[in-house]
């Protein structure tokens, strides 16, 4: 080929790079479209739900450096939102629904992302926490959510009015759609001329100053974009169980995706997919054992020795160790 | 008559919890001047140049840009206007190659920063550009490198690379040679006098041979205040500033000496 334009080794090696994602992720696609003939598809809906959730943190602490510690105030929005429009308007397809909720976190993050962006490190944190905790108190009180009971008995409809969800296979892969569309807008987003800026804020602050760069802003599009994928992933997880609960509303919540995230690899795209399919099974096979009391010991734990022995979490150390040997 | 002055302090003052860290500066750029900012460890240099890249608010005066205020704009805005400025540590992204760096710098000006949804296959046609630019500070064979493996004096080179991509009508450089090696001061000093054709450069610079050698102007600051100002040869034989930069005792003893 005779083109003008010459590749670099770096572009060469980007452009393999490239092929062996999209290889890797054809691959996963599949898997993912085989599991529930091998798995539970409920247990399978919940670990996409939580992935999803973790994705979305992870765009934030990963690739924005900002640590929310409210990002349950999203997931639980999103999952109250899809609940009471879904209740309440039988006419109403899940995935109006599930819209709907996610436009509410969207909202939700630009109000915490406005009032917080200014604040760095701790500061930010404690500002997301408490805005959280308002969150979780409102939820509490208001006469719509059920308060501590929750809201029960959201109908799981039928998709675009023709498609049973009650069906859990049918259901599971409607699941699956959102998280591969949750997944692909983040992956675009960090692969973009936005994700490049981002990077180099995360990088040296000021310097991106100095380029010119309105860093604020760009923080803000990346607290934006993470509430409402937050609100996606609480907004499905609500049809898949039918359910809306305070749980999703709780710091606890906002503490186990920074677990999760932290477990699978943050700053890596798969890491946070990981982590959350360990907890969520973690979870699930403990919570039928005898150990069933000790879940949050264990995941304490878990959680320390990966914090002092693999800080980069699982996926992370994978890639390392590939870098390590295969180059 | 303030058109043939690119950049103009009048009473600059920053003050924290009671000290006075810059007081009352005056200081005027001319147009395609090196001009330099020296003084003793303290002096006020640094915050000086904070001041007037706007990462401090000043307590009290004003700052003019080809005679326009400039003194309430934010750091991004001014660097939109061609005011660019270094860091003292060397300001690069670690974890990016040579070429994505100067990228960064390059990509604003499509307007495409904040799409989310494009690719990053979009800022391919900046890469000769780029590589243009890491030509020009010699450093094209460092294109794919990552910065962070990058030596001290590169990276240094890369800083300057990046700041042309901005094309800055006037350059800050905070300290340019801190920390270096005699052969790596050299290749910047060397470079700065390329790169600074047809623009202004303000510089904090403790190395006096690199001043004596570049700069066409330079200001003295001690203790907050401008001390003295001229060219390098009158500056240097004012003796308050001799007391001042290099103690007492060494002007006593130059005295006795001559």
């Amino acid at each position: 080929m005779a083109t003008t334009q010459q590749l670099t080794p770096a572009m060469q090696r980007q452009r393999s790079a490239r092929l062996r994602r999209n290889t890797l992720y054809l691959v996963l696609i599949v898997l993912g479209l085989l599991a529930p003939l091998a798995i539970y598809p409920v247990f399978l809906m919940k670990v996409l739900c939580f992935a999803l959730f973790a994705c979305a943190f992870n765009l934030l602490l990963g690739y924005a450096g900002l640590l929310s510690f409210g990002h349950a105030a999203f997931l639980a929005t999103g999952g109250y939102f899809t609940g009471i429009m879904l209740a309440s308007y039988p006419g109403l397809t899940p995935e109006v629904g599930i819209l709907i909720g996610t436009l509410a976190a969207v909202v939700l993050g630009t109000f915490f992302g406005v009032l917080a962006i200014r604040r760095q490190g701790i500061y930010f944190a404690m500002v997301t926490l408490a805005l959280a905790q308002m969150v979780f108190f409102f939820f509490v009180q208001a006469p719509f959510t059920g308060g501590e009971d929750g809201l029960h008995g959201v109908p799981r409809g039928e998709l675009f009015g023709l498609i049973s969800l009650s069906d859990n296979l049918n259901m599971y892969y409607f699941v699956f759609a959102v998280f591969v569309i949750g997944f692909a807008i983040i992956q675009r987003a960090v692969h973009s001329p936005y994700g490049q800026v981002l990077k180099a804020i995360r990088e040296n602050e000021p310097r991106a100053v100095s380029l010119g760069y309105n860093v604020d802003a760009y923080k803000l599009v990346a607290f934006v974009l993470s509430a409402g994928l937050a609100g996606l992933a609480g907004s499905t997880k609500t049809v898949v169980f039918q359910l809306a609960s305070l749980t999703d509303a709780h710091w606890h919540m906002s503490g186990e995706v920074i677990l999760m995230t932290l477990l699978g690899g943050v700053g890596t795209l798969f890491g946070p997919v990981v982590g959350a399919g360990l907890v969520v099974s973690l979870q699930t096979q403990l919570a039928q054992s005898p150990l069933g009391n000790w879940v949050s010991v264990i995941l304490g734990l878990i959680f320390v020795v990966c914090v002092l022995s693999f800080r980069s979490g699982i996926v992370g150390e994978i890639q390392k160790m590939v870098r390590k040997n295969f180059k | 008559m303030t058109q043939e002055f690119i950049l103009e302090t009048r009473g600059l003052t920053k003050e924290f919890r009671g000290f006075t860290a810059v007081d009352d500066v005056n200081l005027q750029v001319r147009d395609g001047h090196i001009h330099a900012l020296i003084g003793p460890n303290g002096a006020g240099k640094t915050t000086v140049f904070n001041l007037l890249t706007k990462f401090l608010p000043p307590t009290r005066g004003e700052i003019l840009y080809r005679g326009k205020p400039i003194t309430g704009m934010k750091a991004n805005e001014i660097a939109r206007l061609g005011l660019v400025r270094s860091f003292q540590i060397s300001a690069v992204f670690a974890h990016m190659t040579a070429m994505e760096n100067v990228r960064v710098a390059l990509q604003r000006k499509l307007g495409t920063s904040f799409h989310f949804w494009k690719s990053e296959k979009s800022l391919e046609h900046l890469n000769e550009r780029a590589l243009e630019l890491l030509d020009e500070v010699g450093l094209r064979e460092y294109a794919d490198v990552l910065t962070v493996e990058m030596p001290y004096g590169r990276k240094r080179a890369l800083e300057v690379a990046t700041t042309l991509a901005l094309e800055p009508t006037l350059m800050l450089l905070d300290e340019p040679t801190q920390g270096m090696g005699a052969e790596d001061v050299d290749r910047i000093v060397e470079l700065i006098r390329r790169v600074a054709k047809g623009r202004t450069v303000l510089m904090v610079e403790h190395n006096l041979s690199v001043v004596s050698r570049l700069c066409d102007r330079i200001t003295v600051l001690a203790r907050g205040s401008v001390l003295a100002e001229g060219d390098y040869q009158s500056v240097s034989r004012d003796p308050q500033v001799r007391e001042a930069y290099m103690g007492s005792d060494a002007a006593a003893e130059e005295e006795a000496s001559a």
